[in-house]
């Protein structure tokens, strides 16, 4: 009995909401809710390290998830709901970064350097159809050679 | 008194190391064969000293003793013995020793199979693999030491982030290290043949094996830790893109990319500059890793308590050798002459392209890990950049990849006929499209994703049985004799399906079930009826558990009785969730217990999960696929040339 109460009282005491998305959040409209889960997952927990805000058990991310559910009442689009969010939060909270500005580097530094790199590729290869077999292997150095005698000899 | 031996070792360690990253350079360099012989003894010294004083370290968490900081700062009396034991490497200190221990393992295998090598190269190879390890010791003495001792011993220890007390977490390290520091020999080879000013095949061959091995530890580390965050965590996300996931994920890219292109070199002395600048980035990217995990300059769900002072001692750490490297490789580059000669449509040209687009994906990644730092540096910006940039970045360079690898795979060498190539893999790719129609139509919802990642990893796997079947000149009997490294390169392959598979599937045709569960009241979930029948209090050694117990149905028919726990641990006052997951071929079902509500019942999570262990058992087949060739005879040939050499009749050539 008395452990009992020690382990009821433990957890009162240092178990937090472990849960992201709790059961009363959840909207009765499944299309708005599904729009609320899909908006949650782009959207950075401020306080945690890298956790959207759908997997965080922080107080503010549920406060967020909230509000995101609150302006999806209210009739906003996904993206309005998103820049209402971004305008409180800053664009730290946005985990798909927007395509404006410096941004724009990290977008298409992939796709530019692939196509560098094929085109790279392609002066390669076309070099190595056009060369000629190479020399033929360097013959050996003075000391390889001095090593071969050695075992040569043995 | 152990713990002084230990520290003492250690100390030791690092001076051979200095003797053994001077004394065979110099040797190499001047021709003095006394020298160079240093190597060898000195590689196996610092292993044996460095193994005593890792011994020590693990000797002090195991009789907990606390006077030790390391020990009182990370353990407990009540942790089971094995997570003492494994807690020897859940924290900074330790870690780097098992860091080091690692490397000095593999100096030390390169010195004691090196027989073969040619003495000038394996000097300069155990010297590099010296600077390295000095580098590293030199670190853990004077920044990260584990032997220190608290002045009054308390009575017991702060214990260990219950998140880490896991078998799968607790193999994890280990595995990403023997991964993250088996590149460290293709770094020390390729530095060796810049000093040298040479790189052929016979250097290419033995640079293989030990790339090989890194790449399949790496697997098995992130298999194991993406498995971890499945069953730990609470809702069964296999990969987030965290910074630290990245920082084990590129060095694995570029491992998988100088595997491919030492073939090249290997095989037709082509690609040689490439190659030893990607062995030089592998290592590079592993340093990367490192630094990330250990700077805290990128904070991410799973680092440990970071220290921007080591971060600075390893960020210069990585800027002298990968600078170092690189300097060396663009005065030495051009002198690498390439020999072999190839058409436009050759097994050369797509491994050409294989290489752009896994060492261009590893860019991708490594950008998007470093963005937000760039940004807040240059442009002020205060940005995060998560999955949803690497899903649509990164995505399409494995999509191309899937697309071109089975044909590529079947391409002979200097030139083929795409036509006579494709022509025999008709049937695979008639055979995949099906999949991924069925995948289409039986996936609720009509996913596109899962019909794309079913076409292309059945595409993988039929294209690579359609090779093995092509090489055996489709005879079963010569099936069982082709070499093992042909099985094991279809094996590695079929293994990539088997993993986009099981993540297309996962990801597109996941269930989730949030609810108020009440004792004895069934919910249904994609058919499966679900009843919560108690929830009791367990005392386990060193947490407390309310431990539910939900029975599963289907159709009338119980399918299995899972008990999902949520636990406390007091010492670290930490709550975690054990999800209850019961496993089938075609999927598991997940089950995640949360608080009790305060008008009855408990919040429940449910989750059906199609296909989720394909993930894992994709990643496994590849490792499996990747140890096969390991295993091949040639390879075994090269590290057994010593004691072949005695008797020259058996040295025949492996091709």
């Amino acid at each position: 009995m008395l452990r009992k109460l020690l382990v009821t009282l433990v957890f009162l005491v240092v178990a937090g909401p472990i849960f992201a998305v709790q059961p009363d959040e959840i909207l009765k409209d499944s299309t708005l809710e599904a729009r609320a889960r899909e908006i949650s997952k782009v959207l950075r927990c401020p306080v945690c390290q890298g956790e959207n805000i759908d997997d965080s058990n922080a107080a503010v991310s549920r406060d967020l998830r909230l509000l995101v559910r609150e302006r999806l009442l209210a009739g906003d689009t996904d993206s309005q709901v998103i820049d209402y969010v971004t305008d409180r939060y800053g664009e730290y909270v946005l985990f798909e970064p927007e395509k404006t500005g410096a941004n724009l580097l990290l977008w298409y530094l992939g796709p530019g350097a692939l196509i560098v790199a094929l085109i790279g590729g392609f002066f390669y290869v076309r070099s190595r159809r056009n060369a000629s077999e190479g020399p033929a292997a360097p013959a050996l150095s003075e000391d390889e050679q001095k090593r071969l005698n050695e075992l040569m000899g043995e | 008194m152990i713990n002084e031996l230990g520290h003492f070792a250690l100390i030791l360690a690092f001076a051979v190391a200095i003797v053994q990253a001077i004394v065979p350079l110099v040797g190499a360099h001047k021709g003095w064969r006394g020298w160079m012989a240093v190597g060898e003894p000195a590689a196996t010294a610092q292993f044996l000293l460095i193994a005593v004083s890792f011994a020590a370290i693990t000797y002090a968490f195991v009789v907990s003793d606390f006077s030790v900081k390391l020990v009182w700062a990370n353990s407990h009396t009540d942790k089971p013995m094995l997570y003492k034991v494994t807690g020897v490497w859940g924290n900074h200190e330790g870690s780097m020793l098992l860091w080091v221990l690692i490397l000095a393992l593999f100096g030390a295998a390169a010195a004691w199979f090196g027989g073969a090598l040619p003495p000038r190269l394996r000097a300069r190879v155990l010297s590099v693999q010296a600077w390295i390890g000095v580098a590293f010791l030199g670190f853990i003495i004077f920044t990260s030491n584990p032997f220190l001792r608290l002045a009054e011993p308390p009575f017991n220890g702060e214990g260990m982030n219950p998140l880490l007390q896991d078998p799968g977490l607790a193999f994890h390290p280990p595995f990403l290290y023997l991964g993250y520091v088996g590149l460290s020999m293709a770094f020390s080879f390729a530095v060796a043949a810049l000093i040298e000013g040479r790189v052929d095949a016979a250097w290419a061959r033995w640079v293989r094996p030990w790339t090989l091995a890194a790449w399949i530890f790496l697997t098995i580390g992130i298999a194991l830790g993406s498995w971890w965050a499945y069953y730990e965590l609470g809702w069964g996300g296999f990969w987030f893109w965290d910074p630290v996931e990245n920082a084990s994920f590129m060095p694995w890219l570029l491992a998988a990319a100088l595997l491919h292109s030492a073939i090249v070199v290997e095989k037709r002395e082509a690609l040689k500059s490439w190659t030893i600048l990607l062995a030089i980035m592998a290592f590079g990217f592993s340093l990367i890793g490192t630094f990330i995990v250990r700077s805290g300059v990128i904070t991410s769900v799973h680092s440990f308590a970071s220290d921007p002072q080591r971060g600075i001692f390893i960020l210069a750490i990585l800027a002298i050798f990968v600078g170092g490297a690189l300097t060396m490789y663009a005065f030495r580059a051009t002198s690498m002459q390439a020999k072999g000669v190839f058409s436009m449509v050759s097994r050369e040209t797509a491994l050409v392209v294989n290489n752009i687009l896994l060492a261009v994906a590893a860019l991708v990644v490594f950008v998007g890990t470093v963005w937000p730092l760039v940004a807040e540096m240059f442009f002020g910006r205060k940005l995060s950049v998560g999955a949803p940039f690497f899903d649509q970045a990164f995505t399409p360079f494995m999509v191309i990849l899937a697309l071109i690898l089975p044909v590529g795979a079947m391409m002979p060498w200097k030139r083929a006929r795409l036509g006579r190539v494709a022509k025999p893999l008709i049937p695979a790719l008639v055979l995949a499209l099906a999949m991924g129609g069925l995948a289409w139509s039986v996936e609720s919802g009509n996913s596109m994703l899962a019909l794309i990642a079913v076409f292309l990893g059945s595409w993988l796997v039929f294209g690579a049985a359609t090779e093995l079947w092509q090489r055996a000149a489709r005879n079963f009997g010569r099936l069982k004799r082709l070499p093992r490294a042909d099985w094991g390169k279809a094996t590695a392959h079929a293994g990539l399906g088997i993993t986009f598979i099981g993540i297309g599937l996962l990801t597109a045709g996941q269930i989730e079930d949030i609810r108020v569960a009440k004792l004895n009241e069934p919910f249904t979930v994609d058919g499966y009826q679900i009843t919560l029948t108690k929830v009791e209090e367990v005392k386990g050694p060193n947490y407390m558990s309310s431990t539910g117990t939900m029975t599963v149905e289907k159709d009338g028919k119980l399918i299995g009785t899972m008990h999902p726990e949520k636990r406390v641990y007091p010492v670290q006052r930490m709550p975690t969730t054990e999800a209850a997951i019961h496993t089938t071929p075609l999927g598991d079902i997940y089950l995640v217990i949360g608080d009790p509500q305060q008008d009855g019942g408990y919040a429940v999570r449910t989750y059906i999960k199609p296909f989720a262990d394909w993930i894992w058992a994709g990643a496994i087949i590849m490792s499996l696929g990747g140890l096969l060739s390991l295993s091949d005879r040639r390879y075994r040939v090269a590290a057994g040339a010593r004691k072949t050499r005695a008797v020259p009749s058996n040295a025949t050539p492996a091709e």
